[in-house]
């Protein structure tokens, strides 16, 4: 009992930690935004860089969901309604939480164990001692360039996602072209495009936060860091899937 | 508070955990000299230094650095503090992601806005004192643990500190490599009229340099003075410490059960987690 309660104080001190760490974050925020060239490296470093990873993904993703919309659409006789179908999931769910999975497994365990690493042959310290405030220098770019390229790689994503299922409906398995988009058009509305940029805004301030504060957070020694990359993946997976949940009943209830 | 003193330190308690680290340390570091921070590993010498810097709160007790007392100071304080001193960590501590002239270029770029030809200048100056100007371009996963150390003091001086700190800048370093820091511990103190505080435990290189030493042991300062006065301290410890005897006051074994007993092996005295 004891024991659980422990368990119980602990994480809400963590909880109350992540929340000033989030906090400081965003005050030194317009700071950092005044040196664009800070940013704008960690934007290339977590965005460009996962660029090929996302449009492959992306494209693959399209292509099934092509495949599956068209087999099961067309025991209804609705294989018109492909495009519209791709567009929606790919804009409202697969495309912002399979880019934030994949961002997590790619960008967020790099700056986790960059900024552990930094931790562990004590960079950090030195920075301290230089009257350099890391959080300042180190950990708002990165948190600042991984919120920032989330929602840019979630629009990539959904768009060569929507030209996958098109790639596979349309000149494979030969539905109407004029159709697939037609419907598109028609069925999709601001709503829905808000949905997922506010999933993907949401998902990428959530990852980048998880990342960094991982990093920073990391015991100085080898295990540390792995162990902090591997929290980084699993924390931001269970996060973005709740948060999903979370936003999707808001929008369907406010829909 | 006396005009001598760079750093004043009284009765000072720290403790980490439930184990104490230091139990009423004082100790003072005088201006303009070399003063050598000796003791046997585990004494909380590192533990010393963070404390001096600010990046450790004291338990209780006072420290003054430079005329400042540090638990008077917020951050900012603080910070405008740690600008006069300059730190040497024992890895060198390089951004391994900026060449090394960009590491010596750092803390300059960070803190003032200065014309690329000055901070070329300032770079190269500083570059050339430690004598690798020819390895600016390198970057640091390239260097030995030497030029690490030699760039991270190039480093260290670029903003013209007051004091400098090493942290251990002796160990695993060939002799060549050792004798070069050796000499520039020196070098840096007197050309640059800074106070350079040195931790180590190599007793012959650490008393080529130093003007006065402290031995540190069991939370508390266990001689003090010139090279030559701990080296014929009639302590045990400092003898010990002094010539490198493997057993004496700090014993060669750490505290276990009876070694009989354990090796006959009737249970008692074993860890409950051997496997």
């Amino acid at each position: 009992m004891r024991e659980l309660w422990e368990a119980f104080t602990g994480f809400l001190r963590t909880f109350g930690a992540l929340q000033l760490f989030l906090l400081r974050l965003i005050v030194e925020s317009p700071r950092v935004l005044m040196r664009p060239r800070l940013v704008s490296q960690q934007i290339f470093n977590a965005g460009a860089l996962s660029l090929v990873l996302i449009m492959v993904c992306g494209f693959f993703v399209g292509a099934v969901i092509g495949l599956q919309g068209h087999s099961n659409l067309a025991r209804f006789g609705s294989e018109d309604i492909l495009g519209l179908f791709s567009a929606l999931s790919l804009m409202k769910e697969l495309g912002p939480v399979i880019t934030a999975l994949l961002f997590a497994g790619r960008a967020g365990t790099a700056l986790a164990s960059e900024i552990g690493l930094m931790r562990t042959t004590d960079q950090l310290s030195a920075m301290e001692m230089m009257a350099i405030d890391p959080v300042i220098r180190v950990a708002t770019p990165r948190f600042l360039g991984g919120a920032i390229s989330m929602p840019l790689l979630t629009a990539i994503f959904t768009s060569v996602g929507i030209l996958g299922s098109w790639v596979v409906g349309v000149p494979l398995l030969g539905v109407d072209g004029g159709a697939f988009w037609s419907q598109m058009q028609a069925g999709v509305g601001m709503a829905d495009v808000w949905e997922g940029i506010l999933k993907s805004i949401v998902f990428g301030l959530a990852a980048s936060l998880i990342a960094v504060w991982e990093g920073y957070n990391a015991i100085p020694t080898a295990e540390g860091v792995g162990r902090a990359t591997t929290r980084t993946v699993v924390i931001t997976a269970v996060v973005i899937l709740v948060f999903d949940f979370m936003i999707t009943a808001l929008a369907i209830s406010l829909g | 508070m006396n005009a001598d003193h760079i750093v004043e330190i009284e009765d000072l308690h720290y403790a980490r955990g439930n184990r104490p680290i230091f139990g009423g340390l004082n100790l003072n570091i005088r201006r303009g000299e070399v003063t050598a921070i000796m003791g046997p590993s585990g004494t909380g010498k590192t533990t010393l230094l963070r404390l001096i810097t600010g990046q450790l709160v004291p338990d209780r007790g006072s420290i003054r650095v430079d005329g400042e007392w540090l638990a008077g100071l917020r951050r900012d304080g603080l910070f405008e503090l740690r600008r006069k001193i300059g730190m040497l960590f024992q890895n060198g501590a390089l951004l391994t992601d900026l060449s090394v002239y960009e590491n010596v270029a750092f803390p300059l770029r960070e803190h003032y806005e200065l014309p690329e030809r000055l901070i070329r200048h300032i770079v190269l100056t500083k570059l050339h004192a430690v004598g690798l100007r020819g390895a600016a371009e390198m970057m640091p996963t390239e260097l030995s643990g030497g030029m690490a150390r030699r760039v991270a003091l190039a480093r260290a001086m670029a903003t013209d500190p007051r004091i400098l700190i090493y942290d251990e800048p002796f160990v695993g370093l060939d002799p060549i490599s050792m004798g070069v820091i050796v000499r520039l511990v020196r070098r840096m103190n007197d050309a640059l009229d800074i106070s350079s505080i040195v931790v180590s435990h190599d007793v012959q290189e650490i008393n080529t340099v130093a003007d006065s030493s402290y031995l540190i042991s069991e939370g508390k300062v266990a001689a003090s003075g010139s090279p030559d006065e701990l080296s014929n301290a009639p302590s045990e410890l400092v003898r010990q410490f002094m010539h490198g005897m493997a057993d004496g006051p700090v014993p060669f074994h750490f505290p276990a059960p009876d070694y009989t007993s354990q090796l006959i092996g009737n249970g008692e005295g074993e860890g409950e987690d051997d496997a």
